[in-house]
């Protein structure tokens, strides 16, 4: 009986201590961002860090909470590359004319 | 040499379940970045933009929020590995340890809601700043997003009757918790960007 090899394949580096350093690191993020919420920081920088913080943030759940380190490269290359092009087109629409707005607001 | 796409084998190596999973994850990624985006735009053009996120209670709710999200997909991992080693009483265990830790962030959720809609006077449609933007965006984001938390719930409750009476596969356990990670994922975007970013200072 053949009931799939995922048992074997996903055991490589795929931890209790993995899973667990990976929390830790999740929530040392949050706390930072918590923190810097309370810092008198200019509101780009504190932006671009809470963003930045993030990205890595879900980098890491996509990475070792949801396997796909794990999985096969083609997995990742039909998802992703397409997900990250379709979010990127939407900025460039949605960005620029919500920046002309907020220079257009009476001073 | 054929290729592994020309036919009869799997090319991505994972099973149907969990492939029409992902592509759902993806489909919704792209609603919640259209969302985040729809706020992100009003919240720039808007001059008086209301920043009504006291440090207590809204943003240490939503930093404990976090950390029970956080721990509920550390509880999903180690239920799924249970699964997969074959120890399916560990792996409800695990599974009701998620789901306590979800129920308490849905909790704290509407206890924050109760607290912005008396204390502050925020509706969807109306607050005291006169921005009715602020109180729809923030609405259809966290409410779109606790619904997922709700039917997370419940898809989990269903895996975990399940798994305990013997039926369902590790496969199936590891696709409950593809879903369950990415609403903590999404929840990762919508914390700092809507919480932290209008915390009264």
């Amino acid at each position: 009986m053949s009931t799939h090899s995922e048992a074997v394949d996903h055991i490589e580096g795929a931890t209790t201590k993995a899973f667990l350093t990976v929390w830790f690191a999740l929530l040392f993020m949050t706390g930072i961002e918590v923190l810097l919420a309370y810092e008198q920081i200019p509101t780009l920088i504190f932006l671009t860090a809470l963003v930045g913080l993030s990205v890595i943030k879900a980098a890491l759940i996509i990475a070792y909470f949801m396997h796909l380190k794990f999985e096969k490269l083609s997995l990742f290359l039909t998802l992703f590359p397409m997900l990250i092009l379709c979010i990127v087109l939407m900025l460039l629409m949605f960005m620029p004319d919500s920046n002309r707005l907020m220079m257009m607001r009476p001073r | 040499m054929t290729s592994v796409w020309s036919g009869g084998r799997s090319p991505y190596a994972v099973n149907s379940k969990k492939f029409g999973m992902w592509l759902f994850i993806i489909s919704d990624a792209l609603t919640f970045s259209a969302l985040l985006m729809a706020y992100t735009y009003v919240r720039l053009a808007t001059p008086n933009w209301p920043t009504p996120f006291h440090f207590s209670p809204s943003i240490i709710f939503s930093t404990v929020m976090t950390f029970c999200l956080l721990s509920s997909s550390l509880t999903m991992v180690m239920g799924v590995h249970a699964m997969n080693h074959g120890r399916r009483k560990a792996a409800v265990g695990w599974i009701l340890a998620t789901m306590a830790c979800g129920a308490a962030f849905v909790v704290l959720h509407l206890t924050e809601w109760l607290n912005l809609i008396h204390n502050e006077h925020v509706t969807p449609f109306s607050n005291e700043w006169g921005v009715p933007l602020f109180g729809g965006t923030f609405f259809a984001l966290t409410g779109l997003h606790m619904t997922h938390v709700v039917i997370g719930l419940i898809y989990l409750g269903i895996i975990a009757f399940a798994v305990g009476r013997g039926k369902f596969k590790a496969e199936d356990v590891e696709v409950s918790g593809l879903y369950w990670h990415f609403v903590d994922l999404v929840w990762m975007f919508i914390f700092p960007l809507v919480y932290l970013m209008s915390a009264k200072i």
